[in-house]
This record gives C-alpha cells, sequence and structure tokens, in this order.
C-alpha cells in the first residue's frame, strides 16, 4: 500500500509539472516555428552559413540538408576523437580507435548515445563538449525539425514545400533547447549535479582503500542529455552515476527533462493544425502507453521473481540505487527507454525478466510513448496514418488525416517508415547468430551472461541503437568490429531512413488540398481514434517482436 | 382501372423501391464455389499468382514444403511423425492457395455469366448502309442506295438504316424518325422505349431491337469499343485495374509481409542459439499464418464483387475507381425533375372562380385535357374523375379518357387543338360550337377578353388564384369555355403542382448522416425551387440552373475539397458530367452523356445515385473490416505456434498454450487449417460486402472495430481450438 501512495504521490507530481509546462510550451514551440521574424543572433548566423531564411525547401532539399548536416556532424565527431591526445583538457587520454570512434560520432548524430565505452576512460572534457554534447543539441533539433516538417505537411496545401531545415534547425537549439537547458543546468547544480573542469581526483580513504573521483562539466552536460533525449552519460554508470543523479529529487527534475518537450510536443502540432483536441488526442495515446509501461515496469520489479530475498529487499534491487529504489528507478527507467534517451539509473540487465523485457517494449512501441523530441512526434504521426488508414476504410471512405487523403503514396511511406526499425533490429540480431563468425564473437566475447539472458542482451542492444535510444542492457561487450559496425549502421540507418519517410510523407502531404470535415469524415480527436491508435501501435509491435521476446525474457522470466 | 391511374400507382411503387432490380444474381450459393473450381486450380499459375504477393509467399511456401515433404524420406533419418505432419502442412497450404483463387473465380463467375448474355447480343448481324447520305435532301434515306455490309464492318460516321424487326448494328444516335426499341438484352427491362431524332432520346445501343418504324442512325463507335463490348469486358473483369485505395492497401499488406517474412527468417538462426531451431515446415506454417493471407486471399474478390453489385443494380462503372470515388463522395446533385419530383407536374387542386362552379370547372377542365397526351393533362383528368366520379369517370373498355354523361356524349370529341408555344393553350372544339381552353393564365385570360365577357370578380379571383399558387411553388393554370354563342367565361384555375417521391426526406436525412450534401438542381425560379427543397429536405437548391451554372458549382466543390456525384442525361449535361468525380448517366440519355459519365444507369433512375454511393462505401468497409480481422487473427495464431515451437527447449512456455491445445503439431496444423478454413467461411462476405447502414461514423466505426478487431481477435481462439479437437483425433498427433 504504501508503494502504492508513493508511486500514485511521484506519478501526480510528474503528470501535474507536465501538465502546467503542456500548453505554454507548446503554443511557444508553436509560435516558434510558425513565425516569420527572425531574431537578431539567427540573422547574423544565417548570413554565416549562406542561408536565406525566407527560401521553403521542398522535402527533398530539406532532406538532403538533414542528411549533409548529420554526415558532417558525424565527420566533426569522429575526427575530433581521432585527434584526442592533441586537443586541450584531453586528461591525457589517447585517440579513440577508428571502430569505436566510427560507432559513438553515429551514435551521438542519431540522437542515439549508445556508449560502447566507457567514457571517465576514452573521452576528454573537449570531445564531450565540442564533440558530443554539441550533437546532443543539433541532433535533438533535428528531430524537432523533422517532426515540425512533418506537421506543416498536415497544415500546408498544395504546397511543394515543407519549410526551410536551417531556419528550425537554429531556431530549435537557439529558442528551445538552449534556455531550458541552461534553467535545467542550474537546476540540477543547486540538486547537487558537479559543474568542473577538475580533472580525477585520487583521495585516500580511512579504510585505507584508493578511490578515483572523477570531475567534470557534468550539470550542463546532464540537462541536454535529458531535455534532447540524448541520454549519452557524462559518466559510464549514466544517470546512475551520484555526480549525475544525486538525489531522488534530482531523479525527478531529470525525468521532467526527459518528458517536458515530447508530451509538449502534441500541443505544438494541435496549434500548427489550428486543432487542439487533435493535440490531445496524441497525447493520450502518448500518455496511456507511458502510463501503462511504467505500471508494468514497476509491478514486475516489486513483485517479480517472488523469493524470499526479493521480499525482504521489498521489490527486485539488483543493480539498482539504494537512494532512488525501485518506484524512482522504474520511473527513470521507463522514460529513458520510453523517450529514446537511453538513460538510465540502474542496471537494466539486473531487472526481473520481465521487468527488463518492459524496457525492450518501451523501445519496441517504436519510441513514440512519448519518444524522443520531435522523433516521438513525427512516429506516432505515422502510426495514427497507419490507423486512420485501417478505421477510414471502414467507415467507408478514402482515409483521411486532418484532411488530407491517405493514398498509396501516403502509405508507401508510412508503411517503409514502420518497417525499418523492427527490420533493422531484427536482422541485426539475426545476422549476430546466424553467421558463424559473427555467432563466435557474440557468444564467446560480448555475451556475458549465459542462456537466454545472454540472448536478451543482443536483442535488446540492436532494439536500443535501432531506434535510437541507446539505453544498454548491461553485461554486453559492445566494443568489439561486429557490434561497433553493426550497431553503429543500425543507428544510422535506424536514425536518417525513418527521417527521409518521414519527410516524404509530409511533401506528399504538403502538396494536397485539405478536405472540408464532414460528418463522414473520421473524427480523430475522441477517445475512440485514441483508442485505435494505441491499439494499432501495440499490434504492430507485438506482431513484430513476440517471437522475440518470447526466445529472450519471456523464455527467461518462465524458465522455472 | 385506366392507364392512367395505373401509372401513379407505379411512381408509388417506384419512389419506394430500394430494393435492386436483379438482386437474386447477388445471392451466394456453395454450388458457385464448386462451378468456379477449375478456374481456381487455373489461377494457381505462378505468373498470375505474382500479382498477388501474399498468395505468392504462401504458394511457394506450399510449394517448398511439398518439396520438402517428398525428399524428407530420402534426407536423414525421419520419424513417421515428421513425414505426416509435413505432408498435411504441405496439403493444408495448397487448401490455402486455392481457397484464394476459388474466392477470385467465384467473383468473377458471377460477372462471366452476365457476359455471356451480353455476348449474345453481339452477333453479327448485317446492317444497310446508305451510301452518300444527304441530310438536306433525303434526311429519310428512302431515295439513297444502301449496301448490305456486316456490322463488324461499320465505323465511326457511317449511317445506316434500320426498320422494326432489325438488330440495330451499332452504337449511334437517330438523325431521322422515331422508333420503339426492346433493350432489354442490356437493362433486363422488357418494355420497349421509345427513341427519336433530336434532343436527348437520341441513343441507340448497338444489340437493341427496333420493334416498330424505320430510322436512320448515325454509327458514334469504332467496332469493338461499343457500349455492349465496354460492358463485357467490365462485367468480366477483363478492365479491371486496380484502384487507388487497393493500390494503398496493397502496400500495407505487402509491408506487413515483408515484416513477417523477416521475423520468420531471423527465428531460426535466434531459436538455434537456445537449440530450438524450428523446421523449416513449422517457419513455414508460421509465416502463412502470420502474413495477412485472409485479406489477401479475398482482396481481389472484394473488388469484383463491388463492380458485380452495381451491375445488380443495373448501373455500369466504366472504372472501379469511380465505384471508390461514390463512397467519397460528400455533394450529390440531384435534378429536382425526375429524381426528387416525379418527372411531371400533377394536378392536385381546382379552385373555380366566383361565377363559376366547382362542378363546372372540373367538367371542363376534364374536357380540355382528355386529348391532352402530356402527364400534366393526364392528371388533370385523372384529378377530375377522383374528385367528381358523377361528373367525370373513366370508361374501361377504350383504355382513353371518354366523357361519360349523356350531354358530352351527345356532343362527340369534337376537335382537338393541341398545345403550341404560340397559344400556350391546348383545348377542345366541339361541333355544337362549344370550346374549352386550359392553358397559362396570360394567355387564357388573352383568350377570354377577346369575347369581352371577362368580369371583374373573376378577374381579381384568378390574379389572387395564380399569384397564390406560384408563391406554392405551384404551376397555375387557367381553364376557360365558350359557349356556342360565342360567350366566353374564366372558369377558375387548377394547382399543377410538383409532387416530391415519398420516402425520399428519409433518404436525404441519411445521406446527412453520412456526411453527404444534396444539392438540388432546378431550371425553376428561386421561390418555386424553395419551396420544393424545403418539401424534399435536400440541404441547398441552385436555381433557375443553366449547364454552365451547374458546371460551375461543380468546380466550386471540388475547390473547397468535396467530391460531387451527380447523374444527367442531356448532351448539355455532359461537361458537368465529366468534371464530376461520379457522373452518372442515364441510358436513355444521349451518347453525349453516356461518354462523359464515368458510370451508367441502365434503368435511368436518377434516384439511384444514392444506391450507388453506398455500394461504394461498402465496398471500402469491406476491405477495411477484412483487413483489421486478418491482422487481428495474427494474435491468436501466435499463442498457438510460439509454444509449440519452443515448448520443448522452454517447457516453462507452456502457459502460453492457453487453449490448452493438444500437441505441439497439433497446434500448427490447427492454425493453418483454421487460416486456410477462414477464407472459404468468408468468401460470401466477401462477395455480399459487409453490411452498411447509414449511421455516424463514430458508431459506424465502434461498430465494425468491434465485430472485425475485436471478433478477430477471439474468434481463432475459439477455431484453432475446436479445430485442435479434431485434429488431435488423428494418429500421430
Amino acid at each position: 500500500m504504501t508503494n502504492l501512495w508513493l508511486f500514485l504521490a511521484q506519478f501526480g507530481t510528474l503528470a501535474g509539472i507536465l501538465a502546467l509546462a503542456y500548453r505554454p510550451l507548446g503554443d511557444y514551440m508553436a509560435i516558434t516555428f510558425t513565425t516569420k521574424r527572425d531574431l537578431a543572433p539567427e540573422r547574423g548566423f544565417y548570413r554565416l552559413i549562406g542561408v536565406r531564411p525566407g527560401a521553403e525547401q521542398s522535402w527533398q532539399q530539406y532532406l538532403r540538408a538533414v542528411l549533409a548536416f548529420s554526415v558532417v556532424g558525424v565527420l566533426f565527431v569522429y575526427a575530433l576523437q581521432r585527434f584526442q591526445q592533441w586537443l586541450p583538457y584531453s586528461l591525457g587520454l589517447p585517440n579513440v580507435h577508428p571502430g569505436l570512434a566510427f560507432n559513438t560520432a553515429i551514435s551521438f548524430m542519431a540522437n542515439t548515445n549508445w556508449q560502447s565505452y566507457s567514457p571517465e576512460q576514452t573521452v576528454g572534457y573537449t570531445v564531450q563538449m565540442a564533440g558530443l554534447a554539441v550533437q546532443n543539441f543539433v541532433s535533438a533539433a533535428v528531430g524537432i525539425a523533422v517532426a515540425v516538417a512533418l506537421v506543416r505537411g498536415f497544415t500546408l496545401r498544395r504546397s511543394g514545400t515543407i519549410g526551410n531545415f536551417w531556419v528550425d534547425l537554429t531556431r530549435a537549439v537557439l529558442r528551445i533547447l538552449l534556455p531550458i537547458a541552461a534553467i535545467g543546468a542550474i537546476i540540477l547544480i543547486a540538486g547537487g549535479v558537479i559543474q568542473n573542469f577538475n580533472p580525477v581526483e585520487t583521495v585516500h580513504t580511512i579504510a585505507g582503500g584508493v578511490q578515483h573521483l572523477p570531475g567534470g562539466p557534468a550539470a550542463s552536460q546532464e540537462a541536454i542529455k535529458l531535455l534532447g533525449t540524448n541520454g549519452g552519460g557524462f559518466f559510464n554508470a549514466n544517470s546512475a552515476h551520484p555526480f549525475e543523479n544525486p538525489t531522488a529529487w534530482t531523479n525527478l527534475v531529470e525525468v521532467v527533462l526527459m518528458l517536458v518537450i515530447p508530451f509538449s510536443l502534441p500541443r505544438t502540432f494541435g496549434r500548427m493544425v489550428g486543432d487542439d483536441r487533435q493535440g490531445y488526442a496524441i497525447l493520450a495515446a502518448m500518455g496511456v502507453l507511458f502510463t501503462a509501461c511504467l505500471v508494468a515496469g514497476t509491478i514486475f520489479e516489486l513483485h517479480g521473481g517472488g523469493d524470499s530475498a526479493i521480499a525482504a529487499a521489498g521489490g527486485a534491487m539488483e543493480g539498482k540505487e539504494q537512494r532512488l529504489g525501485i518506484l524512482g528507478t522504474m520511473l527513470f527507467d521507463t522514460t529513458g527507454t520510453s523517450t529514446s534517451t537511453g538513460a538510465v539509473t540502474s542496471a537494466h540487465d539486473s531487472m526481473t525478466s520481465f521487468g527488463g523485457m518492459m524496457m525492450l517494449v518501451n523501445m519496441m512501441l517504436g519510441e513514440v510513448s512519448p519518444g524522443g523530441v520531435g522523433t516521438g512526434l513525427y512516429g506516432i504521426l505515422v502510426m495514427a496514418v497507419v490507423a486512420v488508414f485501417l478505421a477510414g476504410l471502414m467507415v467507408g471512405r478514402t482515409p483521411e488525416y486532418l484532411g488530407k487523403k491517405i493514398g498509396g503514396r501516403e502509405m508507401k511511406f508510412a508503411s517503409l517508415y514502420f518497417l525499418t526499425t523492427p527490420t533493422l533490429v531484427l536482422v541485426g540480431t539475426g545476422l549476430s547468430f546466424a553467421v558463424p563468425a559473427l555467432r563466435g564473437s557474440i557468444v564467446h566475447t560480448s555475451i556475458l551472461n549465459p542462456g537466454q539472458h545472454g540472448f536478451s542482451e543482443v536483442l535488446y542492444a540492436f532494439t536500443s541503437a535501432a531506434n535510437n535510444n541507446g539505453s544498454a542492457f548491461a553485461g554486453l561487450t559492445a566494443d568489439t568490429p561486429w557490434l561497433n559496425a553493426s550497431l553503429g549502421a543500425a543507428m544510422f540507418l535506424g536514425r536518417l531512413l525513418p527521417i527521409a519517410f518521414a519527410l516524404a510523407l509530409a511533401g506528399s502531404l504538403a502538396a494536397q488540398d485539405r478536405a472540408p470535415v464532414t460528418a463522414a469524415t473520421l473524427p480523430t480527436h475522441r477517445p475512440q481514434f485514441v483508442g485505435l491508435l494505441i491499439g494499432t501501435i501495440l499490434l504492430v509491435s507485438a506482431l513484430t517482436y513476440f517471437p522475440v521476446l518470447a526466445l529472450g525474457p519471456i523464455a527467461e522470466g518462465l524458465h522455472s | 382501372m385506366t392507364a392512367l391511374t395505373d401509372q401513379t400507382a407505379e411512381h408509388q411503387t417506384d419512389a419506394g423501391h430500394h430494393a435492386p432490380h436483379r438482386a437474386q444474381a447477388g445471392a451466394f450459393s456453395p454450388k458457385q464455389l464448386w462451378k468456379s473450381t477449375p478456374e481456381a486450380l487455373r489461377k494457381l499459375n505462378p505468373r498470375d499468382m505474382w500479382h498477388n504477393p501474399v498468395m505468392f509467399i504462401v504458394e511457394v511456401g506450399a510449394a517448398l514444403t511439398t518439396v520438402l515433404a517428398i525428399a524428407l524420406p530420402f534426407l536423414a533419418k525421419t520419424d513417421a511423425t515428421t513425414l505426416t505432419f509435413t505432408w498435411w502442412i504441405a496439403i493444408w497450404l495448397w487448401l490455402t492457395v486455392i481457397f484464394a483463387t476459388l474466392a477470385e473465380a467465384t467473383a468473377e463467375g458471377r460477372g462471366k455469366a452476365q457476359a455471356q448474355t451480353l455476348r449474345k447480343t453481339r452477333t453479327t448481324t448485317l446492317a444497310n448502309r446508305v451510301l452518300g447520305y444527304d441530310e438536306r435532301a433525303d434526311a429519310s434515306a428512302e431515295a439513297a442506295r444502301t449496301e448490305q455490309v456486316a456490322s463488324a464492318d461499320l465505323t465511326l460516321g457511317d449511317v445506316v438504316v434500320v426498320v422494326a424487326g432489325e438488330l440495330i448494328p451499332g452504337d449511334g444516335d437517330i438523325i431521322w424518325g422515331i422508333a420503339s426499341v426492346d433493350e432489354s438484352a442490356i437493362t433486363g427491362e422488357s418494355a420497349p422505349v421509345v427513341r427519336e431524332s433530336g434532343g436527348d432520346r437520341s441513343a441507340v445501343t448497338g444489340g437493341t431491337r427496333v420493334l416498330s418504324d424505320r430510322i436512320v442512325v448515325k454509327i458514334t463507335s469504332k467496332p469493338g469499343e461499343t457500349f455492349v463490348d465496354r460492358m463485357i469486358a467490365l462485367v468480366e473483369g477483363a478492365a479491371r485495374q486496380k484502384t487507388p485505395n487497393e493500390i494503398a492497401l496493397n502496400i500495407l499488406l505487402a509491408s506487413l509481409t515483408i515484416i513477417f517474412v523477416v521475423v520468420v527468417l531471423v527465428l531460426g538462426p535466434t531459436a538455434g542459439f537456445a537449440n530450438a531451431a524450428p523446421t523449416v515446415t513449422v517457419l513455414i506454417a508460421l509465416l502463412v499464418c502470420l502474413i495477412p493471407t485472409t485479406i489477401g486471399a479475398l482482396l481481389s474478390a472484394i473488388g469484383i464483387a463491388g463492380m458485380d453489385r452495381l451491375v445488380q443494380h443495373n448501373v455500369l462503372a466504366m472504372s472501379g475507381r469511380a465505384v471508390e470515388a461514390a463512397g467519397d463522395v460528400s455533394t450529390l446533385l440531384l435534378d429536382k425533375t425526375g429524381t426528387i419530383t416525379y418527372g411531371n407536374r400533377q394536378a392536385a387542386e381546382f379552385r373555380a372562380v366566383t361565377g363559376a362552379t366547382d362542378d363546372e370547372l372540373i367538367e371542363a377542365a376534364a374536357q380540355a385535357s382528355v386529348a391532352d397526351p402530356t402527364p400534366e393533362g393526364q392528371s388533370v383528368v385523372a384529378l377530375a374523375a377522383t374528385l367528381r366520379p358523377s361528373v367525370w369517370s373513366p370508361s374501361e373498355s377504350t383504355q382513353r379518357i371518354r366523357p361519360q354523361t349523356a350531354s358530352v356524349d351527345q356532343r362527340g370529341l369534337g376537335e382537338v387543338v393541341p398545345f403550341t408555344a404560340q397559344t400556350r393553350m391546348s383545348g377542345v372544339d366541339y361541333a355544337d360550337g362549344r370550346q374549352v381552353r386550359k392553358g397559362a393564365p396570360s394567355a387564357v385570360l388573352k383568350w377570354v377578353a377577346e369575347s369581352g365577357q371577362l368580369t371583374d370578380a373573376a378577374q381579381a379571383d384568378l390574379d389572387r388564384e395564380v399569384a397564390d399558387i406560384s408563391g406554392l411553388g405551384g404551376t397555375p393554370l387557367a381553364v376557360a369555355v365558350k359557349s356556342a354563342d360565342g360567350a366566353a367565361r374564366v372558369l377558375g384555375t387548377i394547382y399543377l403542382k410538383d409532387i416530391v417521391k415519398t420516402g425520399l426526406k428519409e433518404r436525404f436525412a441519411d445521406l446527412r448522416r453520412m456526411g453527404i450534401r444534396t444539392v438540388m438542381v432546378t431550371g425553376d425560379n428561386p421561390v418555386t425551387a424553395r419551396v420544393i427543397a424545403e418539401e424534399a429536405g435536400v440541404d441547398d437548391v441552385l436555381a433557375e440552373a443553366t449547364p454552365e451554372d451547374k458546371l460551375a458549382l461543380i468546380r466550386r466543390e471540388q475547390e473547397g475539397g468535396h467530391l460531387v456525384a451527380m447523374t444527367g442525361d442531356g448532351t448539355n449535361d455532359a461537361p458537368a458530367l465529366a468534371q464530376a468525380d461520379v457522373g452518372v448517366a442515364m441510358n436513355t440519355g444521349t451518347s453525349a452523356a453516356k461518354e462523359a459519365g464515368n458510370m451508367v444507369d441502365l434503368d435511368s433512375d436518377p434516384t439511384k445515385l444514392i444506391d450507388i454511393v453506398t455500394i461504394g462505401k461498402q465496398l471500402l468497409i469491406t476491405r477495411g473490416a477484412l483487413t483489421t480481422f486478418s491482422i487481428a487473427n495474427d494474435v491468436a495464431k501466435y499463442f498457438a505456434i510460439i509454444p509449440a515451437m519452443f515448448v520443448t527447449a522452454f517447457p516453462g512456455m507452456h502457459v502460453l498454450n492457453i487453449m490448452g491445445l493438444h500437441s505441439p503439431n497439433s497446434a500448427i496444423l490447427s492454425a493453418v487449417i483454421f487460416n486456410a478454413l477462414v477464407i472459404v467461411a468468408l468468401i460470401p462476405l466477401a462477395l455480399r460486402g459487409v453490411q452498411y447502414r447509414p449511421s455516424t461514423v463514430a458508431s459506424l466505426l465502434s461498430r465494425n472495430l468491434l465485430i472485425y478487431g475485436l471478433g478477430g481477435l477471439i474468434a481463432p481462439f475459439i477455431g484453432i481450438k475446436l479445430i485442435d479437437l479434431l485434429v488431435s483425433l488423428i494418429p500421430g498427433f
């Protein structure tokens, strides 16, 4: 009973804060992306990079800009890592080896922040700040830009263009991410997160042991790591590290930071399409999925296993931080996996089989509950298109979403979108076990635990990479040629292919006229549609992943 | 009863009929399945199958399993159980494919029968081609030389002469003459229709028979492209192309199929990690169960059946695209005359002026109308007979209205004065000098004034009545009589009224609920139009409409994103018909109209537009419902197959076997059998279409989600369990 009240109190606080932010932040973001006015620094920046802010781009141009920007970002971060030892504040660390540098560069461009390495032993402050932190900002901004472009597809009529990527990107960074991250960093510093440029301090404890206390600009990184749903930890232990997430209170702040933009974007969507109710419907679908997954995960951890040791500890406490407890941990980790942040406060592979499965499920839903900044919105809008298609047929009309007809072209892009990630996850996992040489590397080097738990580690890695989540199941040694390459490819394709399809969909929608709403139009703001959307997301994910889940956590959990 | 009252009765039944003309053809009987089996087997050819990716994969799977079953005994040691199991799976996979082709063949078979009948009309006949036709000097082509050619050799622009008893050799327009034509070969309607040169009833169709008179026809179609040719191609499904919606749905189905192929391919190596790798047979079985075979198998049958349902309603759609568009229609343009009201105005009231009795008026009105063949005139006579049987009663023997009272009889019928555009009156001049007239009030007044016997009171009464009737949206006719001595006087007015068809108001309300706006199009003035619109319950009115107005209205609606449907028959309707998203041309209309529209209604019943919309919606609903059903089915199949696959390696998995299936092999086979049988079970639904009742979108969706979504989730749990009970009886399972 105590747990229930605590859960409700924590959840209620979170929901209250997010509810307060929903309208102002959502409206603010809508204005940000619809206003014609450029700020002075923006104008200067546009002149610098040679962009005419008024020039609209077709979806192909928009996509080319995203791709070019992303590839340049990858090359830049790769180069920084490869030249690390000559850079200032490198803490004496050597150059990062090519395979890992490749993986990391893609990982941060793709907003995945999968880390095949231990940060404090691999990257210095310059790489962290000039490379990784910059990517934390811009990769999040790219996500928001693409989401806004897709929303424009619904609002524009007979338009050949969907906005200007450079303007969207600049505004997302300058007007949204930077201010909130700054506020977030200050709050985190107040909460005890470190922010300094100290090198590692070696302390001799009273007991005679030696401790290495790392320093660094953690709070500033931490804020954008969460706000931009990036998730790349400053320290290896990520948010389980007391310097990143010292108290239950900062834990909640960090959860809010992760959720605030993804849960406010539906409002932006509703505003931009001129019907707030549409935003509420999307919000409701995201919220229901998130809550259900949170409750399920928490229950599994509280009661999982059922042996006396777990009962005595008050739940499956292995791998969890005592200061956060099961409720705090599950809230953070459900948020981390549901938002494509990938930040963790515990070792996911130490969870109960089904608790761990929920972490997988959160990602397998396609990162739409509520998903990453921007990526969650465009992901769920694509699923809404699929749901509308089925439902629209069932009411006897060519399906329409927000006045746009969902025809062959739209279905093609929506289908390709929802095909991409599962294919990457399954093919990656499958190849790891199918090709004998890879299988050898996986089984003998990468997998730590025996049996199906080991299988879950690999499945988790590919799920996390392809969905651009970035969290790890722990236990898996990922710094191997195969995993560096394949996970890198999964992150790269899992990021850019869906973006390409979402933008193509945006272009195709924008080119259409907007059909008027009549009594025969399927209402997409009612609970009925919310249910349908949730059902579609659940069904598609379940059908895709049930067999591999059965082989992983389900087999393990039912192995009595 | 007379022909006249019969006509009224017919009108009433007409309005009440919603039922299709040849509904019997729509019923589905298992015999059809049997008859279509040879065709279904022919369709197994992989080259045809390729067009349906879902079923193609099933066929490949079936072939692979068969090869495996044959090869197994020669490979490593195989126990009898595995062999039996493989054979059973192979057989049922083949049956799955056959059931799919059977569905398509059955749907096509129904069209083929129809085409067979049509083909009979296409037999080559000899045509009398006119050599050097001269339309000025010899329009009737009586003097011109003719030559006999085969109808197949006629080309565009040829002129032929057709006389009573002959088949019309090709599609064309009558350029001279009038004839009654038996069009039953095409319309199924046995009553002959009148076709005449000029105007909107000049089109004739090749293969129909002239029953009387002689006509000169100008051929308007190339050989092989006649109306009947097109009809045959349509009902046979030869001209069938995938519609936009079908394409979109196919993309979704193909994507799901790709995902499931990946899922199954990955299952081998990943399960191999736990030494639980399933056999190829099991993997194929799982794949076939997962990919959306139900909808994949029935998709083309649904499309063909949709066209077929239109044919049963005696409507020919020139493309499947048009049928689909019908479901999307949001604005319906309906001509007032013939669609909303009965084709003609009917007498509703007699109003006598001061100085005349009702009896006098009624008798005079009936006398003036007795020789008037127009429906308006006939309705006056009919109303007179109804109101005053003592004064006026129709005689049955002659099938013609005749005065019955002695006084009238003695005078005889006299000389008929027909209506002309100049006089705007009609009536009868009797032998004894008495004259009766009815017509436009101003014309009648002028006629009376010539004899100078118009009283002020009568004049005032008449003016008032005329204004009143006009205000009600009716048409006033004045009635006057001139006695033998030349003294003329006005008797009163006849109130001619547009009669709104019964049951329309309810249908329009249905349409409104379906989100369709109805616009009445009429040449009437706005006041009259409003009154009728009010009475009929349409949403909007386009009054004093010219064909240009109509076209402009359609464009305006389309600008706003609406899809527009309309009916038309005249040549001047052609541009609007072409512009409309769904243009239904009446079969009685001109060939220009038929060419412009994308559907032709053989019954020429404009009200049918509403049925067409319903059929379009039904088509889409059926597709959506079966897709949902198909995908929802997968959940149960997973619960049957996944535990069966892995229970040996992970005994704990037995808790997932929530159906309590007998054994792994029986579970997998049961899922495959269910998957196959569900196709056959749904063939009738695919052909008949999902039931559609006009209701709000939300309730429609809830209902279909409940039946096909939830039903699709639950039904296979029950079905697979029942099949498993039977399968467990097979030795070896």
